[in-house]
């Protein structure tokens, strides 16, 4: 299969690693990847931020690029920008008065997939052949879980990897504190969801933590560097890439 | 009358309302944050009412369609509001019983004082109720000579300690036994000097403060869950049979009900009598539920008044938004379920009605009058997690709703004063991430935090980022972004062969 990646804007910017381990993992499953150059954002930032007017611009420039490639499928390594590509971008073209965007941008999230959407419901796969000798808990990211439903198909991959030491995380189902914006707009409430994530996620005993969406990584990975717990995090697409042969985390 | 977005906003910018506040969300949501009394006692209620919530909701297989019924049902009244309202009065009317209609919080306040002076008293009892807090009643009818005590156990604390409710359900959930002990010692006549923290020496204490009342009261203010249009009936759905005591006892009831609360049909009720007490107390069936039409001679009060109270509810439900949060049945299991509101506490939200459904109702009743009022930061308290969404037994689309506030927010400020830092920066973010060579430039651009990384983590940036650095790290940017780790590997085609 021909499989565009989106990049997110984050992870392209700031977490590497993340489509290293994508394209790493969907290549090692004998699919062709591609990039769209042109590609930047989502939106979402702008969407959730209330600047919907703002958010036009960049959608249409989304919807423009995907356009565009030739691929059969488009993945996302991040729950969020999935949900907000599925479910906001045709709202900011229809706000925006553009309805033709907004059923262009339909048609182009019927065939975007969140990584683990990808790997079990489109390419049939919970077995990626992974093997990641560590402790691990896993956080299901709000947007994963409320917005995609993905359910449990990010575990059924996880509990399939070679050599790994999964562990359930407390109250996983709660929310991280990220949020966008809302971490620099409500610091204090975010930083106080963060310390209760942190805590459950020490409690595991976890030597990382895992999850479908750099953002909420980054949030959680900040607290736990800032408190200098030595618990690492590694995004879903570095476990499942990794073998006895290339760690990708 | 001021319009905003369309839609007339009747309410004045009252500092002192009971649904509005008077500090942005975050400055009071940091001092709840601060306070660790009130985090453990938040904590500890919310867990155990959504483990109790999550069991019984389980335990039934057609919940969804429980949750969808409930949905159409609060469509159609919201689509024949005018009608169902008239057709409650002339039942309501049918049956004894007397109907007015309050445009707003002064007025409902007016009706209510001038029919309890009229039974020369100078004391109430009241069961609790969202509509009456909503409008300040209690404090209105004490400006007039007349105490309103309320009989609800955790309103009486609430009260007694003079204090605001936190909660829609459980008002005094920011309070531990140990200060409601406390309360009870200062406030409550005739309590016993060794009055223990035992919940059971409490509710006792509670109790004969309450029979006092109960006995000696002519007149009892309520609210009311759902109002039957077909057959004039109003009801109220309670755990502690104080309420079912205010409703049978006195000689006078009277009755405030938000429009919103109507059922088109008697049988209509069969569908929130599953979904209400599940998702407020977790129970299956609330140990109280109190029906009555009209007026029975020689049987419970023998004078009842209804009023119908707007309050803005008219203007909310001219709107999408709205109309939308009209729909809400005052469960709290929005609350219950949002991390925010379990961090920060109601008091936070500055209004009656807290949590999740109060960032949206507040607004739409009192209106966002730009980037300066207090109401334009409860949009953005949630960090849009969607919890609330899936706990609400009425499919209320918060998240949504709140996104679309945070747009009118903003769209209200365009070409208002000066443009804040938000304006700047999300405008020259849209700049750049609608060009793929602007977002490269950028992109060069970040190569400069690694100089002030420390073992590839930064701890320290400036204002506006020392929000995110204040409490966490940040990883130092790469050295090589993925789009140009993907050129170098793959080529200069898009593709992998």
């Amino acid at each position: 299969m021909r499989i565009a990646v989106v990049a997110t804007c984050l992870a392209d910017s700031l977490f590497p690693d993340v489509l290293k381990a994508t394209v790493g993992l969907l290549e090692r499953l004998g699919h062709t990847v591609v990039f769209p150059r042109a590609q930047v954002c989502c939106g979402q930032m702008h969407v959730n931020t209330g600047y919907l007017k703002e958010a036009l611009p960049v959608v249409r420039h989304h919807v423009e690029t995907f356009e565009a490639a030739e691929f059969d499928v488009a993945v996302a390594p991040s729950g969020s920008c999935v949900g907000s590509i599925r479910h906001q971008q045709a709202m900011v073209a229809r706000r925006g008065g553009d309805t033709a965007l907004a059923e262009r941008a339909t048609a182009l999230a019927g065939r975007t997939y969140e990584l683990s959407e990808l790997l079990v419901d489109v390419l049939g796969v919970t077995d990626v052949g992974a093997y990641f000798p560590h402790r691990v808990t896993y956080h299901p990211t709000c947007h994963s879980l409320r917005m995609l439903r993905v359910g449990d198909k990010p575990l059924q991959l996880l509990r399939a990897v070679g050599g790994m030491d999964l562990v359930e995380l407390p109250a996983a189902d709660q929310c991280c504190g990220f949020g966008g914006t809302f971490s620099l707009k409500n610091p204090d409430v975010s930083t106080a969801m963060l310390a209760d994530k942190m805590g459950n996620v020490l409690a595991t005993k976890a030597e990382m933590c895992s999850a479908g969406d750099a953002s909420c990584l980054m949030h959680i990975g900040g607290g736990l560097s800032r408190l200098k717990t030595g618990v690492r995090t590694v995004h879903l697409a570095q476990i499942l890439a990794s073998t006895t042969e290339k760690v990708y985390a | 009358m001021t319009t905003f977005l369309g839609v007339p906003i009747r309410r004045s910018r009252d500092a002192e309302s009971p649904i509005r506040g008077s500090e942005t969300f975050p400055q009071a949501a940091k001092r709840a944050v601060d306070d660790t009394r009130l985090r453990r006692n938040l904590g500890r209620a919310t867990a155990t009412i959504r483990g109790k919530r999550q069991a019984v909701v389980d335990e039934l297989p057609d919940w969804e369609a429980l949750r969808d019924s409930g949905s159409a049902i609060k469509a159609r009244v919201m689509a024949e509001l005018p009608a169902l309202l008239e057709q409650l009065e002339a039942n309501v009317t049918a049956r004894g019983g007397v109907v007015h209609w309050a445009a707003d919080a002064e007025e409902a306040n007016r009706i209510i004082t001038g029919i309890v002076k009229s039974k020369e008293v100078d004391e109430v009892v009241k069961v609790k109720s969202m509509a009456t807090q909503e409008i300040g009643l209690n404090e209105y009818l004490e400006e007039h000579g007349i105490a309103a005590v309320e009989t609800d156990l955790a309103e009486l604390i609430v009260q007694l300690g003079h204090d605001k409710p936190s909660h829609i359900l459980v008002p005094a959930i920011h309070r531990g036994r140990a200060e409601v002990r406390e309360i009870f010692l200062n406030e409550m006549t005739g309590v016993a000097v060794g009055l223990t923290d035992d919940p059971r020496e409490l509710a006792m204490a509670a109790r004969t403060h309450l029979r006092r009342k109960f006995l000696s009261a002519k007149v009892a203010i309520s609210g009311t869950n759902f109002a039957i249009a077909d057959t004039g009936t109003l009801s109220v759905v309670e755990s502690e049979g104080n309420g079912r005591m205010c409703l049978t006892l006195p000689e006078t009831l009277i009755t405030v009900m938000g429009i919103e609360k109507i059922l088109p049909t008697f049988s209509d009720l069969e569908v929130f009598m599953q979904l209400l007490p599940r998702s407020s107390t977790g129970e299956r069936m609330n140990p109280y539920t109190s029906l009555w039409t009209g007026v029975t001679p020689g049987d419970g009060p023998q004078e009842f008044h209804l009023v119908l109270l707007d309050n803005g509810r008219t203007n909310a439900l001219a709107d999408e938004v709205g109309r939308a949060a009209l729909h809400c049945i005052r469960c709290s299991a929005c609350l219950n379920v949002c991390p925010v509101y379990e961090r920060a506490g109601g008091h936070a939200y500055g209004s009656v009605y807290p949590g999740p459904i109060g960032a949206v109702l507040t607004p739409q009743l009192t209106g966002i009058h730009g980037h300066d009022d207090v109401n334009s930061t409860l949009p953005y308290a949630s960090s849009l997690c969607g919890a609330c969404f899936d706990a609400c037994p009425v499919k209320i689309d918060i998240p949504s709703l709140l996104v679309e506030l945070r747009g009118r927010a903003v769209d209200s400020d365009r070409g208002h004063g000066l443009p804040t830092g938000w304006d700047g920066a999300m405008k020259a973010a849209a700049w750049v991430m609608s060009d793929e060579k602007r977002f490269a430039a950028a992109q060069k651009g970040l190569a400069a935090g690694r100089l002030i990384a420390r073992k590839g983590q930064i701890t320290n940036l400036p204002f506006p980022m020392s929000a995110w650095t204040g409490s966490r790290n940040i990883a130092a940017p790469p050295r090589q972004t993925s789009r140009q780790w993907f050129a170098e590997t793959h080529g200069d085609s898009e593709g992998s062969a």
